[in-house]
């Protein structure tokens, strides 16, 4: 742990600092669409955390949570199961490939025809852009697993769920966790902008909402908090991470 | 005494096998790789056998097809016709008493779990209780020098390290047969002779019957009670040569005794003759 405090002061030190230039260089700001960061920061403590913004937030994350996790459960089934299997790969890939090309904020319009301006549009939004790269790097990693290690399961006789688990799985979870990342900031970004259309509540319909009225130190305060919210995320999935792959990681130091 | 056990369990299977068959028969085996329009003759007729408790290196020139036998022995290829028998029971996918030691082995090994769980995996598969999944795991990592290791993962440890822990997890599985496939390839020399010496002292403690593919001729005359010759690819057998080294071999005496270079010198013309005699 002796390196710790270095770490930490050498991760924060830019973003304080930049911080601190921001909140000084716009102390005296007088332009509209640039705020000092002091309103900004006041906007923040009224929008978010005194006002009802807080259940905005729920609302958003929950979105976000179900949208991701049932693509991912999704992914993980389908993913191994195609992955194992040529001819079935063979058949679904230039499906797949397809729909990958397709910018998920089309569908938006598509999906709020089928399914409403309530949250199973937006679900369904996040779930559908997350789930390529979660899909296709889990078949990538299932398919490119060490035929040396799939004959020694096969020497061994491990078969079925325990052959799962101790080889399909964990020998493909590299990849996996690479589709979840970039699987995260897309839903992400997908939970805005679903918001941003037909919709009532959430962050993005806030930010839109401020934006529309001129609010803008809260409009800018929203930005601010979506900002963090990543981070947040991307710390969290930094923590599964470390819990899954750590053989990983220090088997590749070496 | 700890290895007593593993040499009784060995023993059992032993009941099914009338005593006049060889515990592993390899009868008039071919095997054609067909790709598209093209067929290639990798092994064109191979026929020999084991006795139970022999210790048979397999050399060749490379390219001899000594992976696809092997392959076929262990039950991970169907051969084209022919066919490999063990303790009496032909072959027709991998079998429960046959275990593999791969060249491959910083690839053979499961990364994301330590030493215990790799040797400890097949047992679980073959559905052992964990009282006896421990004794054995303890046993086995004991006999290959690796008893204080067992909690190390397997990327911390050098390659001749690696190499004993999937020696250890053949042998905590005590199959019939153990097939090493030029397990010593790519290891340094002296790991080389330490592994050599291994494998030697765990079939003479453990009665184990072993098929040792190799390159090197060397090694062959070295560990094995016979070598068995094979020709360049389509492959047959050359020559079946009785390696009379006596039990006892020892890495600088039984070297550069005579008789180890003559037993040498013989092989390594055969094999320079095949090589000529591809067509």
């Amino acid at each position: 742990m002796k390196t710790f405090w270095p770490r930490l002061l050498a991760t924060t030190l830019v973003p304080v600092a930049l911080f601190v230039l921001w909140y000084v260089a716009s102390s005296d700001s007088g332009n509209f669409f640039f705020p000092p960061l002091a309103k900004i920061l006041a906007a923040f403590d009224k929008v978010w955390i005194n006002a009802g913004g807080f259940g905005d937030i729920a609302i958003s994350l929950w979105r976000l949570a179900i949208g991701f996790l049932a693509s991912l459960i999704f992914s993980l089934v389908v993913g191994v199961v195609l992955g194992l299997s040529k001819s079935a790969r063979d058949y679904t890939e230039p499906v797949f490939e397809f729909f990958r090309a397709i910018p998920p904020t089309v569908m938006i319009p598509v999906l709020l025809v089928v399914s409403g301006i309530g949250d199973a549009s937006k679900i369904a939004v996040i779930s559908f852009g997350c789930l390529w790269p979660m899909l296709l790097n889990t078949i990538e990693g299932v398919r490119s697993i060490d035929p040396v290690l799939k004959d020694t399961c096969r020497v061994y006789r491990i078969h079925g769920l325990r052959r799962l688990f101790s080889l399909t799985l964990p020998a493909a979870a590299p990849q996996i966790v690479t589709g979840m990342r970039t699987g995260l900031s897309i839903a992400i970004i997908l939970m805005v902008i679903s918001e941003m259309f037909a919709s009532r509540n959430g962050m993005g319909f806030m930010i839109i909402q401020f934006q529309r009225t001129f609010s803008i130190p809260e409009m800018w305060s929203g930005i601010l908090l979506l900002g963090l919210i990543g981070v947040l995320l991307s710390l969290l999935m930094r923590v599964v991470e470390l819990w899954v792959l750590g053989w990983y990681e220090r088997s590749r130091v070496r | 005494m700890a290895d007593e056990s593993v040499m009784e369990k060995e023993k059992a299977p032993k009941a099914a096998l009338d005593r006049s068959d060889p515990m592993l028969a390899i009868t008039r085996l071919r095997k054609v790789y067909q790709d598209g329009e093209r067929s290639i003759e990798a092994i064109r007729d191979v026929t020999f056998s084991l006795e139970k408790g022999e210790l048979v290196c397999i050399v060749g020139p490379s390219g001899a097809g000594k992976t696809t036998l092997l392959r076929c022995i262990a039950g991970l290829l169907a051969p084209t016709s022919g066919e490999v028998v063990l303790a009496g029971k032909p072959v027709a996918g991998p079998s429960p008493g046959l275990a593999v030691v791969f060249q491959e082995y910083g690839r053979s090994l499961f990364p994301w779990m330590r030493v215990r769980q790799n040797v400890e995996l097949p047992l679980k598969a073959s559905g052992r209780n964990a009282a006896e999944r421990r004794r054995l795991v303890d046993e086995s990592l004991q006999a290959v020098g690796l008893a204080g290791a067992g909690d190390a993962y397997p990327w911390q440890l050098s390659g001749g390290m690696q190499q004993r822990v999937a020696i250890a997890r053949a042998i905590a599985y005590q199959p019939q047969v153990l097939l090493m496939d030029e397990p010593f390839a790519s290891v340094d020399a002296q790991t080389r002779a330490d592994l050599e010496d291994l494998v030697r002292t765990i079939w003479a403690r453990m009665g184990m019957t072993i098929v040792f593919v190799t390159h090197d001729i060397d090694e062959s005359v070295y560990l094995g009670g016979r070598v068995v010759v094979l020709s360049a690819s389509p492959t047959s057998v050359m020559r079946d040569v009785t390696i009379d080294l006596g039990e006892t071999r020892d890495q600088l005496e039984t070297r550069a005794s005579p008789r180890f270079g003559q037993l040498r010198s013989e092989i390594y013309a055969l094999i320079r003759d095949a090589k000529h005699h591809r067509s």
